[in-house]
């Protein structure tokens, strides 16, 4: 106990969740002002814990392949491939009547899942034996995957689905929780357990931090891109298997702007784009601050939804240019510092 | 007398509370080859930095020639006639040579299109001005460490400087081109320029400068003529302490050998290298650049792999085909470079010490017992004496000699038989080496076999029990340390 304390505290001290915090409570004030009775409602906010997930897992996955010093580009690709395959799969064991029990939600669930980890270790093959950088491994991935799912659907939507799969994952626990929050939140104490608590952890932020030294230290980089990869695979997959819950289909083109949103959740929350550095919390917070700003909007007819990136770009480009500034005010000379250091990388990437 | 080119009157310069320069003064005169020593941490590079107007100093003067700044910016320095080189030369690597000397003058006349001929001329006059010889269409990246530097300093010489400040020149370079260095500042010394040259090694001070300035703790600690300076007290400036180098005396040697290595080639970069180590012996292998120390060492730890021959751990032969299975046999490797090869800078201090032994500090399962990790940093933060207030912070907060600590750390905590260590000491101040000398002779009388690679032959004479020479990938003499001295070393490397 007195260990979790500790690291929520230390959490707080970092700035990107300080930040994140108070842009959250400064909303959620400015909510309660103007739209109280609409913002918050149990409703609302069950809808918002039913929303979330389906990104909020991608960004989890693109959170790892950053602090490995990569990207993962290709989630969204992976969650249709993996939606549209599963949701095959469901049609054929539901047969015409459309009946289906707990066991085959499972069995279909693992399967994407398998999917999923079969693309993430594709993906890693690519990053770490084939040594491709990983922004264009992914997005050459993506692209291959996407090509797969428009074949397999011939460019159309998988409907008609049995019933009975929306109902389980889209519900709610004790008519309360939604489904997919629990979802998200054993993939959220799975991974911080693994960042926080194991030897992969340690390995991963290691790597992120220095491939070199990390090589000289006797681990295996391989290995440890290849599992980090494969974990972002099944988050994604996990996304896809929710996403095809929430629309009760799926289709090769689904959920398109995720990928750039969840690029920008990850930095939002404080991960190094360098590799190296983040914690889950930052990503975890900055995904609930998107849904809240998202959805706070909503509740104001008179602002078309059309302004929602508009919004959000700029509240990115805060962030950075904040971050810019305080990273120059901590030291003297700051600016020729950040461009040394920026030197002294790339002289580290390039060999 | 000579006029001066710079003098810098009483500087004073802190830092969030810290005061890093205690009212330092110097003065430059023209032609002169003026040395700047001190340990890291002394105040040097702030000194550089407030007179090329990187920073701006708090109190004091600085003085070109009659004119009396109490700050300046950098064009002001340069225009002045100041140019720093600085340790990564800010040179633009994926450019080639010729673009490199010439875009300055192509942007200083505000051309907006680029003329290759034009280009060509002005690089070539640059480099005949120091008898440089470079392909111009290189990459600048693809050339060594020495050729970039002179590309900087033919860049330094374009700006009609006046006083050149070398910022540790020859961390990097081989003797041969220490040698080409110097030449070319006596050259610039004929034309009048003058060079700071800013170093902690004592044998070049001695080698190049005329005058010295020591720093200690930001202040001045002492000036005057190096004819008057001699080894001791060269070191007591530096350090405020005294030392004794006495010869290392292995005491605990092994009957058989820990390592043994039998015919040992790898194509294009050594060939049919034998020796043996045993516990308890300090091995020094030198040579020059090139020479395929490096490649030995790697092959040692599984990063390259030899094509024939044997490598043998306590008489067995192992097949040593990764850092991962060379780790395994007991085998560790200090790398060349510590800030890019050997630490994880913003990461802990004490995650830095535990990183290769993740697995004796964790369940199966890969899931780490805190406590027992706790307890291991804490228990090399206080072997090693690494002066830290807590080894939670990041590794970038410690100096270059508890830096190189840490790495020791990182691999005496594995238990080890054979230590590899490539440069154990470059960049690290006369104190921390000393320091690091005595760590690795205690270890090695607790039997530990160490290999020491090294350029700096006086650190390879005075700790090692053994020495190998390579040269061009063969071991040109295996001598011991009584029956070698320098000017023989240099010989066999040569």
């Amino acid at each position: 106990m007195k260990l979790q304390i500790k690291n929520i505290s230390t959490a707080i001290k970092d700035i990107h969740i300080k930040r994140l915090l108070v842009i959250m409570v400064l909303w959620m004030i400015f909510m309660g002002i103007f739209r109280f009775d609409k913002f918050y409602t149990l409703i609302n906010f069950q809808t918002m814990a039913a929303q979330f997930p389906e990104f909020g897992l991608m960004a989890l996955g693109i959170m790892l392949c950053m602090i490995s010093g990569g990207i993962d580009l290709s989630v969204v690709g992976v969650a249709n491939f993996v939606a549209i395959a599963s949701g095959q799969l469901l049609k054929i064991i539901a047969g015409g009547a459309g009946e289906l029990n707990g066991f085959e939600i499972l069995l279909v669930m693992l399967f994407g899942m398998a999917i999923g980890l079969a693309a993430g270790f594709f993906n890693g093959i690519l990053v770490s034996k084939v040594k491709i950088p990983p922004i264009l491994a992914t997005l050459g991935s993506y692209e291959l995957f996407r090509g797969i799912a428009i074949i397999l659907t011939g460019g159309k939507a998988v409907s008609g689905l049995p019933i009975k799969y929306a109902e389980t994952i889209a519900g709610k626990l004790f008519g309360l929780i939604p489904v997919q929050l629990l979802f998200f939140a054993a993939v959220v104490l799975i991974l911080s357990y693994l960042l926080n608590r194991t030897t992969y952890g340690i390995k991963l932020y290691m790597l992120g931090t220095n491939a070199t030294a990390a090589m000289f230290s006797g681990h295996r980089t391989e290995r440890v891109l290849i599992q980090t990869y494969a974990l972002s695979g099944i988050c994604a997959a996990l996304g896809g298997l929710i996403m095809l819950a929430n629309y009760n289909s799926a289709r090769a083109d689904y959920g398109a702007v995720y990928t750039l949103q969840c690029v920008l959740i990850v930095v939002l929350g404080g991960v190094n784009p360098m590799g190296g550095k983040g914690r889950i919390s930052g990503t975890v917070l900055a995904i609930c601050v998107l849904q809240m700003l998202s959805s706070g909007i909503n509740r104001f007819p008179e602002i078309s939804s059309f302004y929602i990136p508009l919004f959000w770009g700029g509240v990115l480009l805060l962030v950075m240019v904040l971050n810019y500034y305080r990273e120059n005010k901590q030291s003297q000379g700051g600016h020729k510092k950040a461009v040394i250091s920026k030197y002294r990388i790339w002289v580290r990437k390039s060999g | 007398m000579a006029q001066s080119v710079l003098k810098v009157v009483d500087i004073k310069k802190s830092f969030a509370g810290v005061q890093a320069l205690k009212g330092v003064s110097l003065e430059i005169k023209a032609g002169e080859i003026h040395c700047l020593a001190g340990e890291n941490g002394s105040g040097k590079s702030t000194l550089i930095k407030i007179i090329s107007g990187v920073y701006t100093p708090d109190e004091g003067q600085i003085i070109f020639g009659d004119k009396v700044y109490s700050k300046i910016t950098p064009i002001e320095a340069i225009r002045n006639g100041i140019q720093v080189i600085y340790q990564d030369f800010s040179i633009f690597p994926n450019l080639s040579v010729m673009e490199n000397l010439a875009f300055n003058e192509e942007l200083a006349n505000k051309r907006k299109l680029v003329n290759r001929k034009r280009m060509k001329k002005i690089a070539q006059e640059a480099l005949a001005k120091i008898n440089f010889d470079v392909d111009l269409n290189a990459k600048v990246g693809s050339l060594s460490v020495a050729s970039k530097q002179l590309i900087a300093i033919c860049r330094a010489l374009m700006l009609n400087a006046r006083l050149i400040i070398m910022d540790e020149p020859t961390t990097a370079l081989t003797r041969k081109e220490v040698n080409a260095l110097f030449n070319i500042i006596l050259d610039l010394k004929k034309q009048g320029i003058a060079t700071l040259f800013v170093s902690h090694k004592l044998d070049e001070v001695f080698e190049i400068s005329e005058r010295f300035t020591i720093l200690r703790n930001g202040e001045k600690a002492a000036e005057g003529f190096t004819s008057e300076l001699d080894n001791k007290k060269f070191t007591y400036y530096m350090t405020g302490r005294e030392f004794e180098d006495k010869p290392f005396v292995p005491t605990n040697v092994s009957e058989d050998p820990v390592l043994s290595v039998e015919n040992l080639s790898m194509n294009g970069f050594y060939e049919n290298v034998n020796f043996s180590l045993h516990r308890g012996e300090i091995l020094g292998i030198t040579g020059l650049l090139g020479s395929g120390r490096t490649e030995l060492a790697l092959s040692l730890f599984g990063i390259m792999q030899a094509d024939t021959g044997t490598i043998k751990i306590d008489g067995e032969p192992v097949k040593l085909d990764s850092p991962e299975t060379a780790i395994n046999h007991g085998i560790g490797y200090v790398p060349e470079d510590r800030l890019t090869e050997g630490l994880f800078l913003p990461q802990s201090i004490g995650d830095n010490i535990i990183v290769s032994e993740l697995d004796k500090l964790s369940s199966r399962l890969g899931i780490i017992d805190r406590d027992k990790k706790k307890e291991e940093i804490r228990q090399w933060v206080d072997k090693l004496s690494i002066a830290t207030p807590n080894p939670d912070n990041a590794c970038s907060t410690l100096s270059g000699g508890n830096q190189q600590r840490v790495v020791l750390a990182k691999w005496l905590s594995r238990d080890l038989k054979v230590l590899v260590l490539n440069g154990p000491t470059m960049g690290v101040d006369i104190g921390s080496k000393h320091d690091i000398h005595q760590i690795l002779r205690r270890l090695a009388e607790q039997g530990l076999g160490i290999i020491i690679i090294s350029d700096d032959i006086p650190e390879i004479l005075t700790n090692c029990s053994k020495i190998l020479i390579m040269r061009n990938g063969r071991i040109s003499a295996a001598l011991t340390p009584d029956e070698a001295d320098t000017q023989v070393l240099a010989r066999y490397m040569m």
